[in-house]
């Protein structure tokens, strides 16, 4: 049981990938990098968890009174969900300007064009 | 490459992943476990300069050089968005017409858009003592503007967001968060260290040292950084049509 | 591993990661993407991680689907268009 939250994590890894190599569509792509991305958020808070702890918040509890769970990976996951979708944008933007120059989000159809 | 093979090509490698994906979650230590040394030094660190956020405090202070890269990685994606998405010469504005907003919508807008945007301000000030800080307020704050878009229509959210203004802020905030970072070292310290403010009143708003100072800047950044980028989507979704080559 | 809640906020986000890749319309995933996002922020705070589940609730049920959403009204406008050219 001790193993379901990385097994989760690693299930939803795979799972955005296949999402990435089967997709017909572009901005489909781009939502599958974005569950990939959430996989990662789920093994870093899961490594930092500690059992009956609370929140690294020391505004409303005694400093010392009661464990606390780890605030570096928490630290490194709330970075990354807020510069992860501006670079989710800037892919959307690149598909954007894709469907300009070529006229379609196929990947597929894409590769056809390079011959 | 077609299709099946790429498929198979996929499905052979991710069960090879799989595979080891799992030996390692087997390996890794317990979900749950007492064993963080990484953590109980920092939660140390961050009480003893007064922060009562720890997760501000490491991302302000113990690994602030981390975040200024961060910031420079979020930088960089919107200013390659409004390159991306600027309007070409083959293209033309068409001005959207203005759309009646049901009366309800218009009222729940209207009356959650002052109220959304103090919370996200609220958030950034208070975040070195509680949950959230400049990256979460910034967000809220940004994205509570385009409740106007809701409830009113898309000239008046152009008429309260002159996107320049808020390209130079975020130009600004970066540079903000540099120049902090140098006081450091002009005051004979080190690059973004902590040492420069007193380290205040625990669990008061100025505790904590340039952890507010840094946290603010980061709050503009990222609000100025979602709004910009929002307002390129929404002109290409709304407004930029392309010549029709007849 | 005494907590249910975070077994059930743990099983709730792997099902709505499968749909998420499952469903192969981009309007339908980002809705998708969007519930994706809510219960993330809620495993997070079950996680006892209030700051990154605050900013996932911010990011991923409001701004990224809205960013997808835009980006295919943007390409299939385009498609329209052409359509009516032909």
């Amino acid at each position: 049981m001790s193993v379901l939250p990385y097994l989760v994590a690693a299930w939803v890894f795979l799972a955005g990938c296949y999402g990435l190599a089967a997709s017909r569509n572009l901005i489909h792509a781009v939502g599958c990098l974005s569950v990939c991305q959430a996989a990662t958020y789920v093994l870093l808070l899961a490594v930092g968890y500690r059992d009956d702890a609370t929140a690294p918040v020391y505004s409303d509890i005694e400093p010392g009174s009661r464990p606390v769970v780890d605030p570096v990976v928490q630290a490194l996951a709330l970075t990354d969900v807020v510069v992860g979708a501006t670079v989710t944008a800037l892919l959307l933007a690149l598909v954007v300007q894709i469907s300009k120059r070529h006229g379609t989000v196929d990947p597929d159809e894409l590769s056809e064009l390079r011959g | 490459m077609n299709r099946r093979f790429r498929l198979w090509l996929v499905a052979v490698g991710s069960a090879g992943l799989a595979a080891l994906l799992v030996a390692a979650c087997l390996e890794l230590p317990d979900f749950g476990g007492a064993w963080h040394p990484y953590g109980d030094r920092a939660v140390r660190a961050s009480l003893d300069r007064h922060t009562a956020n720890t997760v501000a405090s490491v991302n302000f202070d113990q690994r602030a050089f981390d975040t200024l890269g961060e910031m420079t990685i979020l930088f960089a994606a919107v200013l390659g968005c409004v390159v991306l998405l600027r309007q070409t010469r083959d293209e033309h504005r068409a001005r959207p017409e203005p759309a009646d907003v049901e009366p309800p919508v218009r009222r729940y807008a209207l009356i959650v858009l002052p109220v959304a945007l103090l919370t996200g301000l609220y958030v950034i000030a208070h975040g070195q003592l509680s949950p959230g800080g400049g990256f979460q307020g910034g967000v809220v704050a940004a994205t509570a503007l385009h409740l106007l878009y809701l409830g009113a229509d898309y000239r008046a959210l152009e008429r309260i967001r002159p996107v320049g203004l808020y390209e130079v802020g975020d130009a600004a905030a970066a540079c903000a968060y540099l120049v902090l970072g140098l006081a450091g070292v002009l005051a004979g310290t080190a690059f973004l260290a902590n040492t420069l403010l007193p380290y205040g009143t625990f669990n008061t708003l100025s505790s904590g040292g340039t952890v507010p100072l840094l946290n603010a800047a980061i709050g503009m950044e990222v609000a100025c950084a979602v709004v910009v980028l929002l307002a390129r989507f929404l002109d290409q979704a709304v407004e930029i049509e392309e010549e029709s080559r007849a | 591993m005494a907590d249910p809640v975070v077994v059930v906020a743990l099983l709730l986000v792997a099902g709505s990661a499968t749909l998420a890749v499952a469903v192969r319309d981009p309007v339908r995933q980002a809705l998708v993407l969007s519930v994706l996002g809510v219960v993330l922020a809620v495993l997070f705070t079950v996680l006892q991680a209030p700051d990154v589940g605050l900013s996932q609730l911010a990011v991923g049920s409001a701004v990224t689907p809205l960013l997808l959403l835009l980006t295919v009204r943007k390409v299939r406008r385009r498609g329209q268009r052409k359509g009516r050219e032909r």
